[in-house]
């Protein structure tokens, strides 16, 4: 007769846990490599290329943030143009004051996440589609709100001041390293966050909120956070959008194709993954320059993939590569192996 | 006097904005969809509506006959594939494909009939000719007409809801659908119908706002959903008499503001949706807060 009790577990300290079934280092090395040569492209190509990659970091940026929002807080904004916007008039308002762009950036990306509290506490109260409804009148009111103030530009907008003295060959080239620079930093921000203890109830709360709330995970402020720094990424890309087009103008920041494609490229590369917003952004700069003389196709075309993809393929293109390789570039889970196996893995907190 | 005029424009006005929220509400209350593409499906109604007008030279009231009930038979088809197909996944998928739709409408009403704005049946007598109703209040005829047409909307769909035997059925889905399932109702096409009816509304709203104003691939958008959704709010989730006082709530902020700088009409809605938001969460009707 088998004894009802269970045998004794195996001594716990053979089992060992790691971030990730290969070594973490490699990734780091190949990451610091990539970004070494991104920062070595103003040397190597002119300024045509440099001005695309500089739409890819905004939208990898912004994708990034909207992941973060959607894909693990589980908060479908459709306002995030909200700031996009901000970002670019805070760096616009602060040139005006005599700051150089360059400066008034991060200064306007902490703005525009101090500008997201109380916007949270607006929106806070409102759930899943009503929720994604008030972003939006959210964001056309804020865009009323900044035309009403004729000294930074009312309706029409303004030029951005500050470049005067700049050779425009460096302003190129400082506006590609402001770029590469916020990307690195949110796409940072991004790994640093959801490896936190943070990160664990955002996983918890996009696996499944209810069990989420009832292990003790206090979802109201993660929600809050994710807010606050999404706000904070999408002032950021909205002031490299600013630097950029050398002019503020407040029908095309505070425009909802900002969250459309940002909405977009996180959803076809992969919601809930880092890895998806990058294949996401990729997708998107390939679906932009080559349908690019022919107007709002592109924007179309990404609509209805983005569409079959969240109907067909939850998970994005990053996701049918994960399925076959198990590959993760950014380690954010934990692997429990025990002395037998090399790898197998009993927890893995990413999908 | 310059204020009455504003409180009755902007009363009539609200008669607009509920037409505009009713199928929102309606959506909502029945299968929990928050369709984000219901302003750019009113104005593809208006488009086709001036479509049907401009081939047939049918008379612009007559229209309604036509597009009213094709805009229903979309709303069941796309109701029975896509959203259904998005609502056996997760609330998520539902906003994503609404969310995209409305891009890719609004896109393609853009590439196809470019950025300029379109009226419906300018020049007719109903669209351009008013009444005096005092020595500075003057009310356009359609404005009354509109707003006549809301409030039947609103009796119309409140009467089937309530009393109807189909209504009854549609309120048990809404309820429990899988509970109404097992008595045997089939929820997907209840769901198909609830979609066809809000279809219907947005339709007429469509049709109306292209008359009152004119209709470009933006005002999906940026007027008729973000405005619905406020008359929504304003008024409290999930009633339709609600509904109708949150358009005319909406409707009287808006003129009021605009009474007092032309440009703040649209930004005093909204800042009474706000303070609705902050101040009364559950609307201006209804009691319970919505959880």
């Amino acid at each position: 007769m088998r004894s009802l009790v269970p045998a004794p577990a195996p001594p716990a300290t053979d089992f060992r846990v790691t971030r990730s079934q290969r070594n973490v280092t490699w990734t780091g090395v190949v990451a610091l490599i990539v970004v070494v040569v991104l920062a070595r492209f103003p040397y190597i190509f002119y300024s045509g290329v440099t001005t695309i990659m500089v739409q890819a970091f905004i939208v990898l940026t912004l994708a990034s943030m909207w992941n973060l929002l959607a894909g693990y807080a589980g908060l479908v904004s459709v306002g995030q143009q909200a700031f996009v916007g901000l970002g670019a008039y805070f760096v616009l308002i602060l040139a005006i004051h005599g700051l150089s762009p360059f400066v008034a950036l991060p200064v306007s990306a902490v703005g525009c996440g101090v500008a997201a509290l109380p916007l949270w506490w607006l929106v806070s109260r409102l759930r899943s589609g009503y929720f994604a409804i008030a972003t939006w009148v959210l964001a056309a009111t804020v865009m009323l709100v900044i035309e009403r103030f004729s000294s930074i530009g009312g309706g029409t907008g303004m030029p951005l001041p500050g470049f005067a003295s700049l050779n425009p060959v460096l302003l190129t080239a400082y506006t590609y390293w402001a770029g590469l620079a916020v990307t690195v930093v949110a796409l940072a921000a991004v790994y640093l966050l959801l490896r936190s203890r943070l990160g664990l109830v955002l996983t918890a709360i996009r696996d499944d909120e209810v069990a989420a709330r009832s292990s003790g995970a206090r979802v109201g402020m993660a929600r809050m956070a994710v807010f606050l720094v999404a706000g904070a990424g999408c002032g950021a890309a909205g002031g490299v959008l600013a630097i950029s087009q050398l002019q503020v103008q407040p029908g095309a920041v505070f425009s909802v194709q900002w969250t459309a494609e940002m909405a977009f490229a996180t959803i076809i590369g992969g919601l809930g993954t880092i890895e998806g917003p990058i294949i996401g952004t990729a997708v998107y700069m390939v679906l932009q320059q080559t349908l690019a003389s022919y107007n709002a196709w592109y924007l179309i075309i990404l609509g209805l993939v983005a569409i079959t993809v969240a109907l067909f393929a939850r998970r994005g293109l990053w996701g049918l590569v994960d399925e076959r390789l198990h590959l993760r570039l950014f380690p954010v889970g934990y692997y429990v192996r025990s002395p037998g196996e090399r790898s197998r893995r009993l927890t893995r907190f990413s999908r | 006097m310059v204020w009455v005029n504003a409180v009755i424009q902007g009363v009539l006005t609200g008669g607009l904005y509920a037409l505009f929220a009713c199928g929102l509400s309606l959506m909502f209350g029945v299968m929990k969809v928050v369709n984000l593409a219901h302003g750019d499906l009113a104005v593809v109604a208006g488009y086709v509506a001036i479509g049907v007008i401009a081939v047939t030279h049918m008379p612009v009231l007559w229209s309604i006959v036509i597009v009213v009930p094709v805009m229903a038979v979309l709303g069941y088809v796309l109701q029975r594939t896509v959203i259904q197909s998005a609502l056996d996944r997760s609330v998520l998928t539902t906003l994503i494909v609404t969310f995209g739709l409305s891009v890719v409408i609004e896109n393609g009403l853009l590439q196809f009939f470019t950025a300029n704005t379109r009226g419906i049946g300018t020049g007719l007598a109903l669209v351009t000719d008013s009444f005096n109703l005092g020595p500075q209040i003057q009310v356009a005829y359609l404005l009354v007409v509109i707003f006549v047409m809301a409030v039947g909307v609103l009796l119309g769909l409140q009467y089937f809801l309530s009393a109807s035997k189909y209504g009854r059925l549609i309120r048990a889905v809404a309820d429990d659908k899988e509970a109404a399932q097992l008595a045997g109702a089939d929820y997907r096409h209840v769901f198909g119908v609830a979609a066809a009816l809000a279809f219907g509304t947005v339709a007429l709203g469509g049709i109306a706002y292209g008359m009152y104003s004119q209709l470009a691939p933006t005002t999906g958008t940026d007027t008729i959903l973000l405005f619905a959704f406020a008359a929504v709010v304003i008024g409290g989730l999930g009633s339709l008499w609600g509904t109708l006082l949150g358009g005319v709530v909406l409707g009287v902020a808006q003129q009021i503001g605009a009474q007092i700088n032309i440009s703040d009409e649209v930004l005093a809605g909204y800042l009474v949706f706000l303070a609705v938001l902050v101040l009364r969460p559950q609307g201006l009707t209804s009691r319970r807060a919505q959880s």
